[in-house]
C-alpha cells in the first residue's frame, strides 16, 4: 500500500477502534490511537504476512509487548481478514475471543502478552530461531516507553545484541505518557536513546505518528548488520482525537456518546483531507 | 447492600489517617497509585510515597530495604504481578529475610474481567501460602478491610493481603468487633454443614446460608479471612460438629482456601469436603458476576451442591472438578 493509502486506513482504523471501544465500555482508548499509525505501516506495507495462511512458516512475527493496546490490532487484523470483521462487536464481551489483550487463540497473533515486559524475550527467541533455520523472517517487537521500567527488557535487550539479531526490530512507542502521568516524572528514561545504544543496538528516532517515515526506517533495518535495530518511535498518546491528545486520563478512559461523535467527526474531517489529496494527485 | 466503597479505597483512608502519625508509614506503587486508590496518599504524604514505575520485582526489593532500615512499607500493586513477577523478592527479601512488608495485591480474582488470564490472579493464594513466614489475607467487606489495615500497621512481618477492585457488599452489619489475624469469625451459627469462604465470596456464602434456611438446612458460615496461617481449630470444629464442608473462593481450585482447608481436613478429622472455585483452564473472559455466574460461585449452586451433599451420598467428597 502508497503511503497515502496507508494514511486513510490508519484514519480508518482510528474509527473503528474507538467505536469498538465505546460499544464495550472498556478498552485502552489512548495507548492504541498512539500505536496505530505504526501498526498501519507494518500490517498493510512492511510486514511478510499472508492472512489466508497465518502460520505460513516464513512470515515476519509482530509481537505486541504492550499487549494493552491491543484495540488497535483487533481492528488491523479484521480488516485485513484475519477474521470475520462482525466479530469486532464481541470485544470484551461474555465468552470473546477478543478480550482486552493479544490472544494467540485468534488467527494472526502469535503469543499471548499484557503483562508488560515480555514481548522482547519472546522476539529474541523467534528472531534466534529464525537465524538458527536460516530463515529470511524478521521479527518485530512493539514496546511501551513506561514499559521500560521493567528490568526483562533490558535482560533481553542484552540478548538481541549479544546474539547480534539484526532480524529483531524493537519498537518503543514514545508517547511519555504511562498511567500515572508523565514517563518522566514516574520513571525517568532519558536519555532513552543512548541506553539501547549501549546495550548494543542500533537506535533510529522517528516521527512515530508518520507513515512515510515509519515505512522508510521499517523498510531500511537493519541499518547495520550485525545489530538489532531499535525504533524509538515519537508518538502522541490519543493521537488523532484533540481532547484525549496527552491526557494521561485516556490511558483507558471510554468515550461516551458525544466524545465518540466528536472524535469521529475529527477523524472523519481528516480522511476527508487525504482523499481530497488522493483526489489532487489523480 | 454495595456499599459504593472498593477495600483498595478503604485501605488507602485508613493508612491515611496513621500516616500523620507514624511518619515511618509508607506506601509504595508501581503505575498503580490510581488502582491501587492511593492517589490521595500520594498528594498527601510525597515524603512517605515512593513511585517506583512499571516494575514488581524493584518495589518488592525496595520495600525490603526500607523495612529492613526501619521503615513500614505498604507495597501496592496488581495482584497478577505483585503474586507472579515479584514472588522471588517475596519469598527471599521479604519472608525468609523476614522483614515487615506488607504487600497488598489488588483487583486480584477476576476482577480485571475481559483482559484475560495475564490479569487474572487465581493463583496468588496458592504461590503465597507455600512461602514460609508469610501471612495471607482475603478481607471480605469494608468494615473488616478497615480493621485488618489497623492491625496489620500494628504487626510486624510480611504479610500478603489480596483484595478485588469493585465495591464490595457489606458482610458486617456494623463496625464493631476485632480483626485477628489468624481466627476464624463464624458468621452464622449451624449444624447440618458448613461454608466457609473467605473475602469477596462471604457475601455468596452468606447468601446460600439464607437460602438453605428457606430450605430447612441449617449452614454454619465461617468467614476464614487469614489463608495462613489457617484457623486449624475453627475447620476441625467444623468438620467434627457439622460434618460436611463446602469452600468456595474466587482462585484456582488448587491450592487455595479449598485445599488448605481439606489439608487440615483430611489429616484431623475427615469428612467430605467441595471445593468450588475457577477450575483449572484460564478463566473464560466477562465481568466477576458473569465469570462467577459461569463457574457456580453463586448461593444457587451452593444451595444445590449442599442438598445433594446431604440426601444422596452421591457426592465423592475427593471428585476435583468445580461444580
Ligand atoms: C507487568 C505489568 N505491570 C503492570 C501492568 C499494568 N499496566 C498496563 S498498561 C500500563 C502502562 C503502560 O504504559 P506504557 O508502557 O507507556 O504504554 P502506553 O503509554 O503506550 O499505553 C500498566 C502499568 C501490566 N500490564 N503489566
Amino acid at each position: 500500500m502508497e503511503t497515502g493509502a496507508l494514511k486513510r486506513k490508519a484514519a480508518q482504523i482510528r474509527m473503528d477502534l474507538l467505536r469498538m471501544i465505546h460499544r464495550a465500555g472498556t478498552g485502552h482508548t489512548g495507548g492504541s490511537l498512539s500505536n496505530t499509525d505504526i501498526l498501519t505501516s507494518l500490517y498493510y506495507r512492511v510486514m511478510k504476512i499472508d492472512p489466508a495462511n497465518p502460520k505460513w512458516a516464513e512470515r515476519d512475527r509482530f509481537i505486541a509487548s504492550k499487549g494493552h493496546a491491543v484495540e488497535s490490532l483487533w481492528c488491523i487484523l479484521a480488516d485485513r481478514g484475519f477474521f470475520p470483521k462482525e466479530e469486532l462487536e464481541t470485544f470484551s464481551r461474555f465468552g470473546t475471543r477478543l478480550i482486552g489483550h493479544p490472544n494467540n487463540k485468534v488467527p494472526g497473533i502469535e503469543m499471548n502478552t499484557g503483562a508488560l515486559g515480555h514481548g522482547l524475550a519472546i522476539s529474541v527467541g523467534m528472531a534466534l530461531a529464525a537465524k538458527r533455520d536460516g530463515r529470511s523472517s524478521r521479527v518485530f517487537c512493539l514496546m511501551g516507553d513506561g514499559e521500560q521500567a521493567e528490568g526483562s527488557v533490558w535482560e533481553a535487550a542484552m540478548a538481541g545484541a549479544h546474539y547480534r539479531l539484526d532480524n529483531l526490530v524493537g519498537i518503543i512507542d514514545r508517547n511519555r505518557l504511562q498511567i500515572s502521568g508523565p514517563t518522566e516524572d514516574v520513571m525517568g528514561l532519558d536519555p532513552l536513546d543512548d541506553k539501547w545504544s549501549a546495550f548494543g543496538w542500533h537506535v533510529v528516532p522517528v516521527d512515530g505518528n508518520d507513515v512515510d517515515a515509519l515505512v522508510n526506517v521499517f523498510e531500511a533495518a537493519p541499518e547495520v548488520s550485525g545489530k538489532p535495530t531499535l525504533v524509538l518511535a515519537h508518538t502522541v498518546k490519543g493521537k488523532g482525537v484533540s481532547f484525549a491528545e496527552h491526557v494521561p486520563k485516556w490511558h483507558h478512559h471510554v468515550p461516551n456518546d458525544k466524545e465518540l461523535a466528536l472524535a469521529l467527526s475529527e477523524l472523519s474531517a481528516e480522511l476527508g483531507s487525504l482523499e481530497q489529496i488522493k483526489g489532487g494527485q489523480a | 447492600m454495595a456499599h459504593g466503597i472498593p477495600n483498595r479505597q478503604v485501605i488507602c483512608e485508613t493508612l491515611l489517617g496513621l500516616a500523620k502519625e507514624d511518619r515511618d508509614l509508607m506506601v509504595l506503587a508501581s503505575d498503580s497509585r490510581g488502582s491501587a486508590a492511593m492517589a490521595p496518599f500520594a498528594s498527601a504524604y510525597p515524603e512517605q510515597f515512593v513511585e517506583v514505575g512499571i516494575a514488581e520485582q524493584n518495589i518488592v526489593g525496595i520495600a525490603a530495604g526500607l523495612a529492613h532500615s526501619g521503615k513500614k512499607p505498604w507495597v501496592t500493586s496488581p495482584a497478577c504481578f505483585l503474586s507472579m513477577r515479584s514472588i522471588e523478592q517475596i519469598k527471599v527479601d521479604v519472608a525468609y529475610s523476614a522483614t515487615n512488608v506488607k504487600l497488598v495485591g489488588i483487583s486480584g480474582g477476576v476482577s480485571y474481567g475481559a483482559l484475560g488470564m495475564s490479569h487474572h490472579s487465581l493463583q496468588d493464594v496458592a504461590v503465597a501460602r507455600a512461602i514460609p513466614g508469610l501471612t495471607v489475607i482475603l478481607p471480605s467487606d469494608r468494615h473488616e478491610t478497615r480493621r485488618m489495615t489497623e492491625a496489620l500497621v500494628r504487626h510486624e512481618g510480611g504479610v500478603y493481603v489480596r483484595i478485588g477492585r469493585n465495591p464490595v457488599e457489606d458482610v458486617y452489619d456494623d463496625d464493631e468487633g476485632e480483626f485477628v489475624i489468624g481466627r476464624a469469625v463464624t458468621m452464622r451459627e449451624g449444624s447440618d454443614l458448613t461454608i466457609i469462604a473467605a473475602g469477596e465470596t462471604v457475601r455468596v456464602a452468606l447468601d446460600a446460608q439464607e437460602l438453605l434456611k428457606e430450605a430447612g438446612v441449617s449452614a454454619r458460615v465461617l468467614n476464614m479471612h487469614t489463608i495462613k496461617p489457617l484457623d486449624e481449630e475453627a475447620v476441625v470444629r467444623a468438620a467434627r460438629e457439622t460434618g460436611l464442608i463446602i469452600t468456595v473462593e474466587e482462585h484456582s481450585i488448587h491450592g487455595g482456601l479449598g485445599a488448605a482447608v481439606a489439608e487440615v481436613v483430611v489429616q484431623r478429622c475427615p469428612v467430605p469436603v467441595r471445593i468450588l472455585g475457577i477450575p483449572d483452564e484460564p478463566a473464560i473472559a466477562g465481568k466477576s458476576a458473569e465469570v462467577f455466574r459461569h463457574y457456580g460461585l453463586s448461593k444457587e449452586n451452593i444451595r444445590e451442591i449442599a442438598i445433594r451433599m446431604l440426601g444422596s451420598g452421591e457426592e465423592r467428597p475427593w471428585t476435583r472438578s468445580s461444580f
